[in-house]
């Protein structure tokens, strides 16, 4: 059902790029999306993520490059003649229609007869959850609810393509967490290709087979969730990842692969045996720092602890100067002497420069 | 402090706080006071004097307007101006500001249209005579293209009352549009536009309906202003044929008779027509959607 290009195999992105006067915005673009994906485009606000999500959809006219779907060059189509769904980071409702008439719109304007219009969109609400709330109108609902129907709106015009951006970002926590299963769940329903724009890595890693992460405006590296949490590609990523603790020191690599901070070093590391030794960074999380009873460890003075809920994370600095955060199961008081030993598989070793 | 402050006073005081209203509201007062001598006042006054004809019984001013042609043929007359002069200028108004809500340096223009309102009517009313005039720019203009091979009589006619009241309307009108218009989510124009609406149907469908109150009101304002026309209908008009306005009439009546008492009744005829109109307007507003015109929860 739907139109022909709901069967599309490819959307594919070779060298986009974006100015916005002299600023580059994106640049160099190279993706590759693949029918039922769901691809996560992540990175801090100013990366161009959202600029390449409106360059896809055709609000935004690219400076560089071609965007393709199945070959058939689409970037200077207009957004109506592209027909790819779009759910708006403020839901962009019509705030005159009621629900039905929002929903309906996309097949309205497609003059889809009226029968079959008002099948599709009793399916759409009932997709989303619905049922009921048909002659609201947008600003009876709340947040959540508008959601739902912007999500209904996108999707109820079998587009080969549902674009997102930022769509959670207005809801509170625990209807984001609600509404992050609803959307996985409508896309796995529909089989539908979905590009979801986020900023939040959590959104990204648990809603995504694919995750993108871009910085400056351009692509820094493209995997599997699991692959961009573990194995980030370079500083950024992993300091956007969550590698919070990032100790400058020298690599000695040899057997013992061991990394020296001043007087003290962390041996038996299993990453980074690529890198060449000499200066370097590793990088780690606070989640994989952890307080050793004894053995070989990093010794440090606690500055400060914070709760967190589940256990407390802690600031100490090292011997040696250096700052390191670190989880802890119970308090310790500012000043007292403390042994830090980081998870010696989760360290990452990149070169320094 | 705040719950003895709330607690203080006892009975009707208190219970007029909690109604909003307490010290503060006392600042109304002069502006009150302006009201009722520079608006309230007058208008009863002129509402009662024109019960009170030179002659007859109390509804003789009015029987005499309905009666005589030369008098109830200014009400035609008047709206025969105003309502497509605010029509005219409603539809240019629309599409330019479509077009300068795009524009990064708005200020520069509404500067310019700000102009004629500041010049007022009797000076652009003047310029006109001169530029739409047998010898004017504008004539002169046509002939040497080879438009027209006469001076076309533009001035001491309808169009010259037209032209007068566009131009120095226009600005108004086109201002308030854009405002209505800049009020609207762009990003709802981009919703639309991803659901498969081209422009046509994006505004008819999403602008037009979100600005349709908007558009009443300033039909409303601008008709009301076109509606009172005077100078432009004295100065550019035939004052004694096909712009004799409805104010003209009322003018003659007050200070060429000097039967106030006719002038006011008049004066109020003119009033109730506007208002008929502006109810009548507005009215129709309630077809409308009225409420936020955001995308977003607010």
């Amino acid at each position: 059902m739907g139109s022909p290009s709901a069967h599309f195999e490819e959307l594919r992105l070779e060298g986009v790029g974006r100015r916005f006067g002299h600023l580059d915005a994106l640049s160099g673009i190279d993706l590759i999306i693949r029918r039922g994906e769901f691809v996560a485009l992540l990175g801090p606000s100013g990366c161009g993520k959202s600029t390449t999500l409106n360059c896809i959809a055709g609000l935004l006219p690219i400076s560089a490059g071609r965007i393709l779907l199945d070959g058939r060059r689409i970037d200077e189509l207009r957004p109506e003649e592209r027909g790819f769904g779009m759910v708006f980071q403020n839901y962009a409702l019509f705030p005159h229609m009621s629900v039905r008439q929002n929903i309906g719109f996309g097949l309205k304007m497609r003059r889809t007869p009226s029968a079959e219009a008002a099948r599709r969109v009793e399916a759409a609400i009932r997709l989303v959850h619905l049922e009921g709330q048909e002659r609201k109108l947008p600003g009876q609902m709340s947040g959540g609810q508008q959601q739902r129907v912007a999500i209904a709106r996108a999707v109820v015009i079998e587009p080969p393509l549902v674009l997102m951006d930022e769509p959670l970002s207005n809801l509170d926590a625990k209807l984001r967490l609600e509404m992050r299963a609803e959307i996985r769940r409508i896309h796995n329903e529909l089989g539908a290709t979905t590009i979801y724009v986020t900023h939040d890595q959590d959104e990204a890693l648990s809603m995504a087979d694919r995750v993108v992460v871009l910085k400056d405006g351009a692509i820094r590296q493209v995997g599997r969730p699991q692959e961009v949490h573990d194995r980030p590609a370079d500083i950024d990523v992993a300091e956007f990842m969550g590698f919070r603790n990032r100790l400058l020191g020298t690599w000695e690599a040899g057997p013992a692969l061991s990394f020296r901070v001043g007087s003290q070093a962390v041996a038996g590391l299993s990453r980074g045996a690529d890198v060449r030794p000499g200066r370097a960074v590793a990088l780690m999380r606070p989640d994989d720092v952890t307080v050793a009873a004894h053995g070989d460890a990093l010794s440090a003075h606690i500055e400060a602890i914070e709760y967190r809920g589940q256990g407390y994370i802690g600031t100490a600095r090292l011997d040696g100067g250096l700052v390191l955060q670190f989880r802890t199961e119970r308090p310790i008081a500012a000043g007292e002497p403390v042994r830090l030993a980081p998870d010696p598989d989760r360290v990452l070793i990149f070169p320094s420069d | 402090m705040q719950r003895k402050l709330q607690t203080e006073g006892a009975g009707p005081l208190r219970r007029l706080r909690g109604n909003g209203i307490d010290g503060v509201t006392l600042l109304v007062l002069p502006a009150l006071a302006l009201i009722v001598a520079f608006f309230v006042y007058p208008f009863a006054y002129g509402l009662a004097l024109s019960f009170m004809p030179k002659a007859g019984d109390w509804m003789a001013n009015y029987r005499a307007f309905f009666s005589d042609p030369y008098l109830y043929d200014t009400i035609a007359a008047t709206l025969n101006i105003a309502v497509p002069v605010t029509l005219t200028s409603l539809v240019i108004a629309v599409p330019m500001a479509f077009r300068v809500r795009l524009l990064r340096r708005q200020r520069l223009l509404t500067t310019i249209l700000v102009i004629p309102i500041t010049l007022g009517t009797v000076l652009v009313a003047e310029g006109l005579l001169n530029y739409l005039g047998p010898q004017g720019w504008f004539n002169r203009t046509l002939i040497a293209l080879g438009l027209v091979h006469g001076p076309i009589r533009l001035i001491h006619n309808y169009w010259g009352v037209f032209a007068s009241l566009l131009i120095t309307g226009f600005p108004f009108t086109f201002l308030l549009t854009l405002s209505y218009l800049s009020g609207i989510d762009p990003v709802l124009e981009q919703a639309a536009a991803t659901l498969g609406a081209n422009a046509r149907q994006r505004f008819l469908h999403v602008f037009l309906p979100l600005l349709a109150p908007g558009l009443a009101i300033n039909f409303c304002l601008s008709f009301v202003q076109n509606f009172s026309v005077f100078p432009s209908a004295v100065l550019l008009g035939a004052p004694a044929g096909e712009t004799r306005v409805i104010s003209i009439a009322a003018y003659q009546a007050a200070f060429e008779q000097f039967d106030y008492s006719m002038g006011s009744a008049i004066a109020i005829i003119m009033g109730v027509v506007q208002l008929g109109i502006v109810v009548l307007i507005l009215s129709a507003r309630r077809f409308f959607y009225r409420g936020a015109t955001g995308g977003a929860k607010g």
